[in-house]
């Protein structure tokens, strides 16, 4: 009983095989208008292709897009050459795109656009590339077809403004495939000789096919590239070419980019009597004005009256001497008043009480000085006499005064032990005012 | 300065403007102002020799070889 239920990958691949093998989705022709668009970094674009009533998705891989002359965009008309089948992860059928181009516009419209909005973003038409022309050119050359209406208008408008420049004709195919090489060529070589100093590009008028080769990329670059300026003059009124937006001056007409290109021989003349009348008029002016001044000089007060003019000086000067000699005075006066202001600013700062006070500390210093002095002497004499006293205690004589007296050996030895002396020895004794010579006459030992 | 000769209307025509220039400012010395005069008077004269006089050029054409022959426009 299961077996009778389908998976979804069965299911949709049984769908997937039956689209497969209808030959009529193998290659479908579809127009409509692109929606949701997106371009994959990866390359593949993704879109809706849809009409009023409904819609499919499209894909379209790297490897066909990479031919597309133009870039899709959303709400764009297109014709479409591809398959139809499933893409079974979404279980969803899809149209995989093999060529596609604009419909309805136009394809030369749409490549001319993004060409345009592609240069423009470059800066190829910004004012700041735009090179000035030079008033009086003296050699031209013109880049346009040999024949036809628009060469001659180039030269018969140039000669009949200003003859005295020089034309050079650079031939150019201005139509047809090879075009846009002739025309890019033809300015490179006009670049190379360096001879000219403004180009005139153009063709007369035609219509937007004839005139397609002015709004290809290889001309509008070499226009930009071109160091001589360039005047642009394609003669078709309702359409600009891009060489026309790129080029240093757009003439709508090759007549126009004669008249642009060259002054006007007759304007010049006038111009160069003007300033030659101008030239007149101001030296007479300017002569009228030096004139005038000069009698005005010549009726002065000064120049009438000159002994008036002497007087009122003589005043000034005496004046002005009246005036140094009082300055002069003031100036020594106030010399000497400050002098004496100095003066007596040094004698206030005259040290009188610091003087006095130094007398004052040396009076005081000597008085306590002479005191200490006298009591210190005073203590010493005393002490003197304690010593002196002390000494005379000590003094023998001062002993041998009380009655004591002191024997001697007769070798002059202090006798003080019995042992000293013998009977019948020769002594000497000394009393505090002789030396009386003895002689022992008995020894007896005492005992202590 | 240039010679007049040398100098090409450009050149004469750009000296003219600028010594009218001058003048048309005044407050200029009276020996200078008659110096700027004379010569205006001679440029004007360079100016106006060069437009009446004027031998007209040829045109030429470049052929492949980038060499340059007189051309002559075909009138229809």
């Amino acid at each position: 009983m299961i077996d009778r239920y389908l998976t979804v990958t069965a299911l949709t691949r049984y769908i997937k095989r039956k689209l497969d093998m209808d030959k009529h989705l193998r290659t479908v022709w579809l127009k409509g208008e692109i929606s949701n668009f997106k371009h994959h970094n990866r390359g593949h674009m993704y879109m809706t292709i849809k009409d009023q009533q409904t819609r499919i998705q499209a894909v379209m891989f790297a490897g066909n897009n990479r031919f597309l002359k133009f870039m899709p965009e959303n709400g764009m008309q297109v014709l479409i050459k591809g398959e139809v089948s499933v893409f079974e992860a979404a279980g969803q059928y899809q149209l995989y795109i093999q060529s596609m181009e604009p419909d309805g516009i136009g394809q030369l419209y749409l490549a001319y656009e993004q060409l345009k909005n592609k240069l423009e973003k470059q800066g190829y038409f910004n004012e700041e590339h735009k090179k000035a022309l030079p008033t009086y050119p003296k050699h031209i050359g013109v880049i346009t077809s040999p024949t036809g209406a628009a060469v001659r208008d180039i030269i018969t408008t140039i000669k009949r403004r200003y003859p005295i420049v020089q034309i050079t004709l650079i031939p150019a195919l201005v139509q047809g495939p090879t075009a846009s090489k002739s025309i890019s060529r033809a300015i490179d070589i006009a670049n190379k000789q360096s001879v000219y100093d403004v180009l005139i590009v153009g063709r007369g008028g035609g219509s937007i096919e004839e005139l397609w080769s002015f709004n290809e990329e290889v001309v509008v670059n070499a226009i930009f590239h071109s160091n001589i300026p360039v005047i642009s003059a394609v003669g078709h009124e309702t359409d600009t070419t891009l060489s026309d937006f790129v080029a240093d001056l757009r003439a709508p007409t090759p007549t126009g980019a004669a008249e642009l290109a060259v002054p006007s021989w007759h304007q010049l003349l006038e111009k160069t009597t003007a300033l030659k009348n101008q030239l007149n008029q101001l030296l007479n002016h300017q002569l009228t004005q030096y004139r005038t001044v000069l009698n005005r000089l010549k009726n002065s007060y000064a120049f009438r009256y000159p002994e008036q003019l002497i007087r009122q000086k003589e005043q000034e000067l005496d004046k002005t001497i009246e005036q140094l000699t009082r300055l002069s005075a003031q100036s020594s006066q106030q010399a000497e008043e400050s002098f004496i202001q100095l003066q007596n600013r040094l004698r206030r700062c005259f040290p009188e009480r610091q003087l006095e006070h130094a007398v004052n500390d040396y009076v005081r210093i000597n008085d306590h000085f002479q005191k200490t002095m006298s009591i210190s002497m005073k203590e010493k004499k005393e002490t003197l006499g304690i010593i002196i006293d002390k000494l005379m205690l000590l003094n023998p004589l001062g002993v041998l005064k009380r009655g004591f007296s002191v024997t001697y050996t007769k070798d002059n030895q202090i006798i003080k032990k019995s042992e000293q002396v013998e009977p019948n020895d020769q002594i000497s004794v000394r009393i505090s005012d002789a030396l009386l010579k003895c002689k022992v006459l008995s020894k007896e030992e005492e005992d202590r | 300065m240039t010679s007049e000769k040398d100098m090409t209307f450009e050149m004469a025509m750009k000296q003219l403007e600028t010594i009218v220039k001058k003048l048309e400012q005044g407050d200029v010395e009276i020996e200078k102002a008659l110096e700027y005069y004379q010569e205006g008077m001679k440029l004007s004269k360079i100016c106006t020799d060069k437009l009446t006089h004027v031998q007209e050029k040829m045109v030429q054409i470049m052929n492949e070889q980038g060499e340059t022959l007189p051309f002559e426009v075909q009138e229809d």
